[in-house]
């Protein structure tokens, strides 16, 4: 030993006298044993990057390393707990989470009835055989995502939204709903009160694919905005790490980090207290390469056993301001293969989730619609042309709609404004309190579009053979706009269908 | 490390505070300071003094201050002060006496008594800086705090545990606003209390506020700590601390719901602001630290409720928003925090309705789980959703009318603009000093309501609208 700290300056702790110690090492500091991790070394004389609280540590405090990086314990007894940022459990852990108070358990022990299969250092990426194409779909039951901007296993997504754009419910209802085989949700500097129900739901709710309960196939971890900042970055990495884990065994998962921006900001903080030149905004220069190479770590792959698995990475930005130009907006777009921007004017509407369709983007959908089609669904393709090129058309109609007025547009345009609502209303939109609508199946799905554009196209023909543009757009389009709520299986969907088209066809 | 433990452990009385000790010297006193700049000072030769430690420094005139440690390295120590020569460090971070000893006392914004009563002192202590919440213990919000303001009732429902900003701008009534909401709200019969933080108050506006709470504070029911707008910045900083711990222990230890109110949450941000800018820090949005957002966030995350113990900690920030900038640092990471905002409005004050809540702009997220059967009215969310579309639909109508003129209105529109001034004359207006019940707030929101064609309401029951319709309407 004979190391001690020489400086403290919030979670920027200097030592000097290590020996052997290595980059990234991690160390204990003072009587406490604070965890914390080696991010520069200068001969004996370290920079430490502390990992909780460091009130009352003073100079001269003891300190050293454990000799090996940072690493998370990994083995199936992860499913179903919740951890924080060094995946220490957190549900046997007391009420208030006082460092001082803490059993000293270094970063990543466990209690002997949990015996950890293994150790992986967390910033290493963990090995696989080869990678393969991200074709295969995510179905993640939510509507617009499926049917407009799918993500593929092994897919990479960013989600940016400013406050109150329903982004975590998104979030929360992608976890719940989606068919991957462990959810690794990491509770990334944001509100408690969201967490604790979070952690409510999944204990209450059942999985309807195996019929456990959904807690048991996710790993959450769970890192408040008033827990301590630096630990924050390594709940993401630590949130990978075992998501590579369960790849490894031939399971899909899907990590899903709210937010990012939160992990940036401590990256900013840390490098200004280490007085590091800074980029953009004062987040530091490397940024974007660790976003990178965060991204990278998703992906398909045939692992070393033989086996196919894949790690899906949803990562949620939260840009200040809801400026999409920030930093970390605008670096993780570049990094992503889809984008769900969600929109504050359609969230102040109260249309959720409030995924943007002309601001959103996803790179994968010609693969997977191959795949749609090679699995018997080849109109899917066909499907996401129309209803985006509908909306479209139909949000260029209402800007000149609101100009000019409805009354002066052609009956044609007209029956496109009515497309865009019912398309909105009945498709797009999702109540994550109904109990039929919280989670939708591809084929539901599928029926639900081609109802409305079914209708859509009677009602075209319609205006086409004279009928006034006003007698249509004054029939009651209820049943179709609610059949997403009220009508739980394809046949009632149809059912309503066919009922509105009849109902339509008394017009001409 | 053991030995200045044990010194400390000698030098330190049990429950000590920042009231007590400035004349405790028996620790090592530091009288040479190397540099001072704004708020910030440096001690040389300072040995052995931890991280976020609490420092007396006394002045040549013999007047106390107080400093915090920002930085400490061997052979310096960074304290963030205003000016003193003579340090002494207290060799742990700020702990405070807690307990239901603060209930009804005025203090400044460190905790020293300005009603002339003795210094408060409680049986336990805790740490200012707070301890944070395993999630796992957290009991999600459920059951509402009732303000008896009808706008924030009916539509902008408060749960126990949650965080709910005013979002203001200079000019417009928010601390009468706030200061009514401490004086009125409750629990519904629960034992409950509020602590009341004024950051950067002026001298004529905390004398308003200490008036308006003047009847709960006789009661025992109220904590003021009054920080003023010319106060040290480093008591501006401690302030939300000490009214958060104080509140944590009623909650928790106690067994009360505790409302915390304060504000202006803008004054501590610069505060905060001055405080890096002093220190060379790098600048982040409008040179505000790159730390605030997990700067509020500790102070904004303290509220909550705890599996298994009664009592909760509900936490209303007011903050001006500079310029009405929405977007600007201050209400933008206040709001990524917080769960929803209640929105003031200038056209409504200008109209003359006070509390000029714009209801569109407002939300509570937290409002389907502590409205409703059972904690407010069954009808509660369905009038609460019907009011919200009407407005939103009446808000599109006066947008029409503007540019075609009311005249070219359809009927119906028309009805949505009665609706709109009815639902501010009926329920949005109200006395600075007139608490409103729950079912009188309903009440005048159906009276506004049935201003509509009984058709619009679509988001209603049946029955509901038989029983609130006059009859010939039905």
């Amino acid at each position: 030993m004979g190391a001690e700290v020489t400086r403290i300056n919030g979670p920027l702790v200097e030592m000097t006298g290590l020996r052997g110690a290595a980059m990234d090492d991690v160390v204990e500091l003072g009587a406490g044993r604070l965890p914390g991790e080696i991010v520069a070394l200068d001969g004996a004389d370290a920079t430490v990057q502390a990992y909780e609280y460091t009130g009352g540590l003073a100079p001269g405090a003891p300190g050293g390393t454990v000799g090996r990086p940072l690493s998370a314990p990994l083995g199936p007894h992860l499913l179903g707990g919740v951890f924080d940022g060094l995946l220490r459990r957190l549900s046997t852990a007391d009420v208030w989470l006082d460092p001082a108070r803490r059993r000293a358990a270094g970063p990543g022990g466990g209690t002997a009835d949990e015996r950890p299969a293994e150790y992986w250092p967390v910033r290493r990426p963990r090995p696989y055989a080869e990678r393969l194409d991200a074709d295969v779909p995510l179905h993640t039951g939510q509507r617009v995502i499926d049917l407009l901007f799918p993500v593929p296993r092994g897919g990479t997504v960013a989600v940016p939204g400013g406050f109150g754009t329903g982004k975590t419910m998104l979030l929360q209802q992608i976890a719940k709903w989606c068919d991957a085989d462990v959810i690794v949700y990491v509770g990334c500097g944001e509100r408690g009160n969201e967490m604790a129900d979070v952690l409510a739901e999944l204990a209450e709710l059942d999985d309807p694919r195996t019929g456990g309960r959904l807690a048991d196939r996710t790993v959450v971890i769970a890192n408040t905005s008033n827990m301590p900042m630096m630990a924050r970055e390594a709940g993401v990495y630590s949130g990978v790490t075992v998501a590579e884990y369960f790849r490894d065994r031939g399971k899909d998962a899907v990590v899903i980090a709210d937010s990012t921006s939160r992990w940036a900001e401590a990256l900013r903080e840390f490098a200004s207290r280490g007085g590091e030149l800074p980029g953009e905004e004062g987040y530091p220069a490397a940024l974007p390469s660790a976003l990178a190479a965060f991204y990278e770590r998703a992906g398909r792959v045939r692992t070393l056993d033989g086996a196919e698995g894949s790690v899906t990475i949803i990562g949620a930005v939260s840009p200040p301001g809801g400026d999409m130009t920030e930093p970390v907006t605008a670096y993780t777009e570049r990094f992503v293969r889809a984008r769900w921007s969600l929109d504050k004017d359609l969230a102040y509407s109260r249309h959720y989730p409030a995924v943007s369709w002309s601001n959103s983007f996803a790179r994968d959908t010609a693969a997977l619609a191959r795949r749609h089609a090679a699995a018997g669904d080849p109109g899917w393709e066909g499907r996401r042309t129309r209803m985006a090129s509908l909306l479209a058309e139909a949000e260029r109609l209402a800007v000149l709609a609101e100009l000019v007025g409805t009354s002066t547009l052609p009956g044609h345009e007209r029956m496109v404004l009515l497309a865009g609502d019912l398309l909105r209303e009945g498709v797009l939109q999702q109540s994550a309190l109904s109990p039929v609508d919280a989670s939708c199946t591809a084929e539901r799905g599928a029926a639900l579009v081609e109802a409305v554009l079914a209708v859509v196209d009677r009602c075209q023909e319609l205006v086409g053979g004279g009928v006034p543009a006003t007698a249509i757009e004054e029939q009651d389009f209820s049943p179709i706009v609610r059949a997403r709520e009220e009508a739980p299986s394809v046949a009632d969907v149809a059912a309503r269908r066919e009922a509105m088209l009849r109902r339509l066809g008394d017009l001409s | 490390m053991t030995e200045r433990t044990e010194q400390a452990g000698r030098t330190e009385p049990a429950g000590r505070d920042v009231r007590a000790a400035p004349d405790r010297w028996s620790r090592p006193a530091y009288t040479r300071v190397s540099r001072i700049r704004g708020p910030l000072m440096t001690v040389p030769g300072a040995e052995g003094v931890g991280w976020d430690e609490f420092a007396d420094i006394r002045l040549g005139t013999g007047e106390a201050r107080h400093g915090l440690v920002l930085d400490t390295a061997r052979d310096r120590v960074l304290v963030q002060v205003l000016e003193g020569t003579r340090v002494t460090f207290r060799g742990a971070p700020l702990r405070i006496p807690v307990g239901t000893g603060w209930l009804g006392r005025v203090c400044d914004g460190l905790g020293e008594p300005l009603d002339g009563g003795p210094p408060v002192l409680g049986a336990d202590e805790a740490p200012v800086a707070g301890v944070p919440l395993n999630p796992v213990h957290r009991e999600p919000p459920a059951d509402p705090v009732l303000t008896g303001v009808s706008a924030i009732d009916a539509l902008t429902t408060l749960a126990r545990g949650q965080k709910l900003p005013i979002f203001s701008r200079a000019g417009l009534p928010h601390l009468e606003l706030a200061a009514q909401i401490a004086a009125q709200a409750s629990a519904g019969g629960e034992p409950f209390s509020v602590v009341f933080a004024a950051l950067g108050l002026t001298h004529a506006d905390a004398a308003a506020v200490r008036g308006t709470l003047e009847e709960r504070s006789a009661a025992g029911d109220l904590v003021l700590l009054l920080n003023l707008a010319d106060a040290p910045v480093i008591e501006r900083i401690l302030t939300p601390r000490i009214a958060l711990t104080v509140a944590e222990h009623l909650a928790f230890e106690e067994g009360r719901h505790v409302l915390v109110v304060m504000g202006d949450m803008t004054a501590y941000c610069e505060a905060l602001r001055e405080v890096s800018a002093a220190r060379g820090e790098i600048p982040a949005r409008r040179a505000y630290p790159g730390y605030l957002y997990s700067d509020l966030a500790s102070l904004y995350e303290r509220c909550g409720r705890v599996r298994g113990r009664p009592g909760s900690v509900t936490l209303v920030p007011v903050l001006t928003m500079p310029g009405g900038d929405i977007t600007h640092p201050v209400p933008d990471l206040t709001g990524y925090i917080t769960e929803g905002q209640i929105v003031l409005s200038e056209d409504l004050h200008a109209r003359g309705v006070y509390p000029p809540v714009e209801a569109l702009d407002s939300l509570s997220r937290l409002m389907r789980k502590a409205a409703g059967a059972g904690r407010t009215r069954a009808d509660h969310p369905g009038v609460a959703a019907q009011v919200l579309a009407a407005l939103a639909r009446a808000r599109r109508a006066r947008e029409l009318g503007e540019l075609v003129g009311t005249a070219a209105l359809s009927e119906t529109d028309r009805r949505y603009l009665d609706f709109e001034r009815a639902y501010l004359r009926t329920l949005v207006a109200q006395g600075t000093a007139e608490p409103r019940s729950l079912d009188d707030t309903l009440e005048r929101a159906w009276r506004a309501l049935v201003v509509l064609p009984r058709r619009e309401l679509t988001m209603l029951p049946g029955a509901a609208i038989d029983a609130h319709y006059p009859r010939e309407e039905r």
